[in-house]
């Protein structure tokens, strides 16, 4: 489909106009140069292949038939209930805090420190260029005992880690706005920060803080490292650790979880595309 | 449209009465940013329901000055008196200033509708009469088909309408206009012009205008402080400044294009071997002069024997614009485009002042 919008993009006019003949699929497939054609399809191979054989493998039953049965099972395998409840508590913390901390701290240094917007860059890559490994054994060097003891610890590290993703989606977002002239209307109009935050700037800013949102989501629910070496049995903890005497769930959950990622990127891009006034200038 | 927007207007409502507005004082504003001083000294009385232009070029301090009145930029010395009170430590959402921008201002993810009752809103109005009178000031600027757009479905001249609506709706003690025409195409900003003009006019709101654009100013202010380097040049009425600029720079302002030397007789000056009254105060000086003309100040004559050569024509409907060099200076005059045929590129021509005065000045030094 995606490839499709680009053909009629480059090609609008012939497009439309084959398109009322009523062959438009055949000459679409004229135009298509072969390069092309071929670089599309070996990336679609690349990842469906590997999919469609991890679903296979974890759906096919005994007698090598599909079978959504195995599908029940995941709910009952021990374990996996509270690590699936564990690494969402996560994910809700971590992306609450690191919004809390990254949206007035963007807008900031937006407004008045926009120099300092190339030390933001280098600072908030660091997370990506540090190793997890690096990071966790440091962190635990200078955590105090209470906290260690906690499972917040994993949200508050996880922040570091998102940091790069939601800058950068911050950073983008904010740079599509004219801000500036936005804050000062809403100034002018008589409103705080809190408000030209809260009314003016996040309606503004929703695309980047979803695509934010679901960066985190993602990285919270796929982090391994830290977590592991920390102790808690997180939803990829989980997965590694297989306590259940059935490979085929772990990858199962593992395929779920690509899915469901899957499904709530597509719905908040397409949800985005629809409702967002600026959807067209953007 | 504008008979018909004050013509529908309903007078019962508080949103379309005059209010009155506050008188303004700019007292001794210096701003420095690094190097470059924007407001140097600059002063300016504005009084209730005055319309006051800054006019000047880039970088003269006019934004500055306007920024410092709505609290966005603290002076470094210097008084903002509004109703008598200095302001200057009153931040800008408390100083109630309607103010529209030069880049479109309107908060995207709101209707037309809910930008202009969003200052409303802050005001903890009634969410009823708060959407009656936002439709009410979207019909003052004449925009009642519209309430329910978003912006991006509005031309510039609307949204520039809407962020009109939108100042005027807190009924601000000042409005502030910052170029708010510059981005829109010329039809669009002739008509917003005399829109904004009589509305003002009616609410009788003190409103300061920015604009580097010398008609703009001329046509729509009571008065206009023509500013260069951080400091009012000259704070006059347009007549006053158009007939008596008092310097150089403000004459250049105002369409002075001209500059030819002239010998000084007593109150008068030769002006194209023609005896011509000095107009005003004449320059305290026993130096050379120079003649300020305006385009439409010079007659020009074809005579094959005459001192200057047309060497620029160009069109400007009307009236078509010559360029004439003449003894060493460049002299633009305008003629009726329906005798432009007459003259052509190197054409000699001899020219004439048409008035009774002119405006002198000290020779500029040659550069």
């Amino acid at each position: 489909m995606a490839s499709l919008e680009l053909g009629a993009v480059l090609e609008h006019d012939n497009f439309m106009e084959e398109y009322s003949r009523g062959n438009e699929v055949l000459s679409w497939w004229r135009r298509m140069h072969w390069g092309r054609g071929i670089a599309l399809f070996a990336a679609a191979a690349y990842f469906i292949i590997p999919f469609y054989a991890a679903m296979q493998f974890s759906l096919a039953n005994n007698n090598g038939k599909f079978s959504l049965q195995p599908l029940t099972q995941i709910a009952a395998a021990p374990g996996f209930l509270s690590a699936l409840w564990l690494s969402t508590q996560l994910a809700v913390a971590t992306m609450l805090i690191v919004m809390v901390l990254m949206v007035p701290t963007v807008i900031y240094v937006h407004l008045r420190m926009p120099r300092f917007r190339r030390v933001m860059e280098v600072i908030t890559i660091l997370p990506i260029v540090i190793p997890p490994i690096v990071l966790i054994v440091g962190v635990d060097g200078v955590t105090p005992s209470w906290l260690k003891a906690s499972q917040w610890l994993l949200a508050l590290v996880y922040v570091v880690l998102a940091m790069p993703y939601v800058y950068r989606a911050l950073d983008a977002g904010l740079g599509a706005l004219d801000l500036k002239t936005l804050v000062e209307a809403s100034r002018s109009l008589g409103s705080g920060w809190t408000t030209i935050i809260l009314r003016v700037l996040v309606p503004n800013l929703r695309s980047a803080l979803m695509s934010a949102s679901v960066l985190t989501l993602a990285l919270v629910f796929g982090e391994f490292t830290i977590a592991s070496l920390d102790g808690w049995q997180t939803v990829p903890v989980w997965i590694y650790l297989a306590p259940t005497d059935d490979p085929r769930i772990n990858t199962l959950v593992a395929m779920m979880a690509l899915l469901v990622t899957c499904i709530v990127l597509t719905a908040i891009v397409s949800l985005d595309r629809s409702k967002n006034p600026n959807s067209r200038r953007s | 449209m504008l008979m018909d927007t004050e013509s529908h207007a309903p007078t019962a409502s508080g949103a379309t009465q005059p209010k009155g507005g506050a008188p303004v004082v700019l007292d001794n504003l210096t701003r420095q940013f690094g190097a470059t001083r924007a407001l140097d000294g600059f002063s300016l009385n504005i009084a209730p329901g005055e319309f006051v232009a800054l006019l000047g070029p880039s970088g003269c301090g006019k934004t500055t000055a306007l920024r410092v009145l709505a609290g966005f930029e603290r002076p470094d010395v210097g008084r903002v008196l509004v109703d008598g009170k200095d302001v200057v430590h009153v931040p800008a959402q408390k100083r109630d200033m309607g103010m529209v921008f030069q880049s479109y201002s309107l908060f995207p993810n709101m209707t037309a509708r809910d930008n202009v009752a969003f200052g409303l809103q802050l005001r903890h109005q009634n969410s009823g009469p708060r959407r009656a009178r936002a439709v009410e000031l979207l019909g003052l600027v004449g925009l009642d088909e519209h309430v329910s757009k978003y912006p991006h479905q509005l031309s510039g001249g609307q949204q520039q309408r809407v962020a009109l609506a939108r100042a005027l709706a807190i009924e601000p003690r000042v409005l502030l206009l910052d170029e708010p025409l510059s981005a829109l195409d010329a039809k669009v900003r002739a008509e917003l012009r005399d829109q904004i003009r009589a509305l003002q006019q009616r609410l009788a709101i003190t409103t300061v205008f920015v604009t580097h654009d010398q008609e703009e100013a001329l046509s729509m202010a009571d008065r206009v402080c023509v500013m260069s380097r951080g400091r009012a040049e000259q704070i006059a009425t347009p007549a006053e400044l158009y007939s008596k600029p008092s310097t150089e720079f403000v004459a250049r302002f105002v369409g002075i294009s001209s500059r030819v030397s002239v010998t000084r007789t007593g109150d008068s000056v030769q002006l194209f071997g023609r005896d011509v009254k000095i107009r005003g105060e004449a320059p305290m000086t026993a130096g050379p002069l120079d003649a300020l003309l305006r385009p439409e100040d010079v007659d020009v004559l074809v005579a094959p024997t005459g001192l200057g050569v047309i060497t620029h024509k160009s069109f400007l409907g009307a009236t078509t614009r010559l360029q004439i060099g003449i003894a060493g200076a460049t002299v633009k005059a305008d003629v009726m485009s329906s005798a432009a045929a007459d003259f052509e590129l190197g054409t000699r021509v001899n020219l004439s002042a048409n008035a009774h005065d002119v405006l002198v000045t000290e020779a500029q030094p040659a550069t």
